[in-house]
């Protein structure tokens, strides 16, 4: 595997708890500016479903000293962007621009860290924005949020896991500026964030201004981690749902997967794993499914929620997802999965395939850190979930390292009673 | 509480132009390549003209795009994946009315293997007849699939009213045209068409630019020209037409479109018509944006922007509603078009939009992927680094005079054809209020 190019990292905490990371790379004329809170869906209060994403949205509403509209304007017109996400175990901001707006970057990302412009109009508003949101991504949509929002509920019994992180419309409705002010108050406190920066800055002089933009907020105290943990399924889950836009049938199937923090050895067998069931046209499933019985349209396997392996605290979720014509029975389907991951999990790999998956992991990961943002988010990511923004670095040697039994092994947990499956009846027409 | 005083910025530093070579192969093949060295990796794109005038042509190239790797003379289907995976990579084969694409990134070591297998691909691709039958099948029920999208059933309609019977009017091929063809006409597609006359490769990344264009006159010198490219026809003039709303029954949000056509990019007029764009709903700190999300909360995804094709650029509008807004969107769609179109933005817009094009050009083109990605895009017109210099030269010349200009021209709405997808029975009566609906 080729020597990715090396990151150094500094890091510092502020007085208030702010953590700090700066990643310098000087190549480029770009610099990333991102703020990863520790609050996500998996954080949210019975009752008020879809609330960090809410909250997500109003923190581009205006803060102190920046009018609704001006935080993108600002960003804009100094040449950059900006965006903002909302995942199960954190909620982030940032900005990508031309390095000599990384002050202003500070500026903006430290105002609303110590206060946001919430108004009962703001709110009003982006509740009507969020709807749209989810009408267009979920329910005027073919596969609309699946299996994203509805395969949880079949693996999971907890409300922290379960429950549907975009939000009930009859939550989001009933949400008030109090809850919002609460929120922000529990969750966006300095010491339950991180602060990245990336990309063309010096060093020392950055993180000066760190100080003097995020130093004066006064600190809070952080909330405890959300509670996560439940027991492993011990027999299969099955439920089946109707889409009725959808015109051909869908099944995803769900397995907990080893604790990527607290196991990271153990975690990323896995990461290996779905690689070899589903990446390009050599995987097995692909070979399987789409090449030799004509039984997908197209399958794809992987970790987390949204395809992030590394963007989650445990527990996560192995999925295995296949879009199959209606002449198809759904068991036919499970049972060519099995098999696949019987083969893997008896016979071991191939010769020579865990060499070519590697290649290409590594292609992968080189073409993902190739960007700033690609690289602040990732950094981000890193320190805020698993406390080393280093891994970003190590992840193509940490991956290379991983051995054709432990991946055989990992094949093997992969069990029907260990399963949830949701099935997506097509209800559309022709 | 006295407002704090925002940052300015600082000095900012220039881009350089990376270094990079050019060449025209005997067989007609134009090789672009550009180092630009962020990751040990190489980013390919090829473009081959692929523009067709019979009505089958359209299902025959998907077909070909999803078939071309299903083996070679020399290789299965799966060798020939397996040889690609060896060097860390994976090609992609897609088409359109104006062209094939190929695309792939390779661990820098691996180009020459890469550059390889490409030429054993172009000029010995073996279209099995039982593979291409399961990608027949397979590509017939993705468009049935694609087919109940909202979006896609907008562009759909769009694009039939904005090109009426030109191959730009067609989105998607018929699935009954694609049941139609068979692993034959492929292999005789491919030897017509899969040419190196006209056509473009571009290699971005950690190499030598000299020693690349070495590289691949040695690997492609089997692929023998041939006939002349066919090139996309003209557009005939647009007629806007009433508003058409096509009914999706139960719809719960109304998919707005509007189209129109904008100049090209090698107009000179084109740096203003992109901030016309900008400033009107091409990104967030826009009037649309203002208006329809962050003031009245009527939809998520208000956005325009400017899509190139061979012979012809157009404008696009697209926000998707609730169906209970769906006449108050259009009006105030008419209202920011009407605006633009009639009265001049302001100074500080324009600077806002302009700096933001400049912003985006440098940084969209700061990686290897999307470096390659934006020169293979300016192939079709022939277009190249030049070119981005030239605009972003062009960018900071724009005047308020000179948007006001493109936008009378291309933003009125008197000269945009609407399409509306959605719950018919519930928004029709509404939008007549407005004026007529087909």
């Amino acid at each position: 595997m080729p020597a990715a190019p090396s990151y150094p990292i500094e890091r510092l905490t502020l007085e208030n708890g702010l953590r700090v990371v700066l990643a310098p790379d000087r190549r480029a004329a770009v610099v990333g500016v991102a703020v990863y809170y520790d609050v996500g869906m998996r954080s949210e209060p019975e009752g008020r479903t879809g609330f960090a994403h809410l909250f997500e949205h109003l923190m581009f509403q205006g803060s102190a000293n920046v009018e609704k509209m001006a935080h993108m304007r600002h960003v804009q017109s100094a040449g950059g962007t900006v965006n903002g996400s909302t995942r199960r175990d954190y909620t982030n901001y940032f900005e990508i621009l031309p390095s000599n707006a990384l002050e202003l970057a500070l500026f903006l990302e430290a105002d609303r860290m110590r206060s946001p412009r919430i108004t009962e109009e703001n709110l009003a508003n982006q509740i009507s924005v969020v709807k749209e949101e989810i009408r267009v991504n979920v329910l005027n949509q073919p596969y609309g949020g699946f299996p994203w929002l509805s395969l949880p509920p079949v693996l999971f019994d907890t409300f922290p896991n379960a429950h549907n992180g975009y939000g009930d419309f009859a939550d989001l409705d009933s949400a008030t500026v109090a809850d919002a002010a609460a929120f922000f108050d529990r969750y966006y406190a300095p010491g339950n964030a991180v602060l990245c920066l990336c990309g063309d800055l010096p060093v020392q002089p950055t993180a000066e201004l760190a100080e003097r933009y995020f130093g004066s907020i006064p600190a809070r105290p952080t909330p405890p981690p959300p509670f996560a943990g439940e027991p492993d399924l011990t027999s299969e889950r099955r439920k089946s749902t109707v889409d009725s836009l959808a015109r051909a049938p869908a099944v995803a199937m769900g397995w907990r997967i080893p604790d990527p923090v607290g196991d990271l050895d153990s975690y990323l067998p896995y990461v290996v794993l779905a690689e070899i069931l589903s990446e390009g046209d050599a995987s097995r499933l692909e070979q399987r499914l789409v090449r030799r019985d004509r039984a997908a349209l197209q399958q794809s396997a992987y970790l987390g929620l949204f395809g992030d392996p590394f963007d989650s605290r445990d527990p996560v979720t192995m999925t295995v997802q296949v879009t199959h014509p209606r002449q198809v029975a759904v068991d036919s389907v499970l049972k060519a999965v099995d098999e696949e991951l019987d083969r893997l999990a008896t016979e071991g790999l191939e010769d020579g395939e865990l060499r070519r998956v590697n290649a290409r992991m590594a292609t992968q990961l080189l073409r993902e850190a190739d960007s700033v943002d690609g690289r602040t988010l990732q950094f981000a990511a890193y320190e805020l979930v698993h406390g080393r923004a280093e891994l970003l670095g190590e992840m193509p040697g940490r991956l290379a390292g991983v051995t054709a039994d432990s991946v055989a092994a990992a094949a093997a947990t992969l069990r029907p009673e260990r399963r949830a499956v949701l099935e997506l009846v097509a209800g559309g027409g022709k | 509480m006295s407002l704090l005083a925002v940052p300015a910025l600082g000095p900012s530093r220039a881009a350089r132009r990376p270094a990079s070579a050019e060449r025209v192969l005997s067989s007609g093949l134009r090789v672009l390549a550009v180092r630009r060295a962020g990751v040990p990796l190489v980013e390919l794109r090829l473009r081959i003209p692929f523009a067709g005038r019979a009505a089958v042509h359209r299902a025959r190239a998907s077909l070909l795009s999803s078939s071309m790797l299903l083996g070679t003379d020399q290789r299965t289907e799966l060798e020939l994946a397996h040889a690609l995976q060896e060097v860390g990579t994976e090609l992609s084969v897609s088409s359109d009315a104006d062209r094939l694409l190929v695309g792939g990134v390779v661990l820098r070591a691996g180009l020459p293997a890469l550059l390889d297998l490409l030429a054993e691909v172009l000029t010995a691709a073996s279209y099995p007849s039982s593979l291409v039958e399961g990608e027949r099948r397979r590509l017939i029920e993705h468009l049935r699939v694609a087919r109940s999208q909202p979006d896609v059933i907008a562009r759909v309609a769009r694009a039939e009213r904005l090109f009426g019977a030109h191959p730009y009017g067609r989105v998607l091929p018929e699935q009954d045209e694609v049941a139609a063809q068979t692993a034959t006409a492929l292999r005789r597609l491919h030897r017509d068409r899969v040419q190196p006359g006209g056509s473009t490769l571009v290699l971005v990344g950690d190499l030598s630019p000299a020693r690349t264009l070495d590289a691949v006159e040695a690997s492609l010198s089997d692929w023998p020209a041939g006939a002349a490219p066919v090139s996309s026809a003209a557009v005939p003039p647009l007629v806007p037409g009433p508003l058409l709303l096509v009914d999706r029954a139960g719809s719960v949000q109304s998919s707005l479109r509007f189209g129109g056509r904008s100049c090209a990019r090698t107009d000179p007029g084109y740096p203003a018509m992109q901030l016309a764009n900008l400033v009107f709903g091409g990104y967030f700190s826009s009037r649309y944006v203002e208006n329809i999300r962050e003031d009245k909360g009527y939809t998520y995804t208000p956005r325009s922007s400017i899509e190139h094709r061979q012979v012809i650029s157009s404008f696009y509008i697209g926000a998707d509603v609730a169906t209970k807004v769906t006449a108050p969107a259009l009006l105030e769609t008419r209202y920011e078009l009407g605006r633009m179109a009639t009265l001049p933005v302001r100074q500080a817009e324009l600077d806002t939009a302009r700096q933001y094009a400049l912003g985006n050009l440098a940084m969209s083109t700061a990686t290897q992927a999307g470096l390659a990605s934006t020169l293979i895009g300016l192939a079709g017109p022939g277009l190249d680094l030049d070119w981005l210099a030239a605009y972003r030269r062009g960018l900071l010349e724009v005047t308020v005079e000179d948007v006001f200009e493109q936008s009378r021209t291309f933003l009125a709405p008197s000269g945009l054809t609407t399409v509306i997808v959605g719950d018919a029975d519930a928004v029709r009566a509404d939008l007549a209020t407005l004026g007529e609906v087909e």
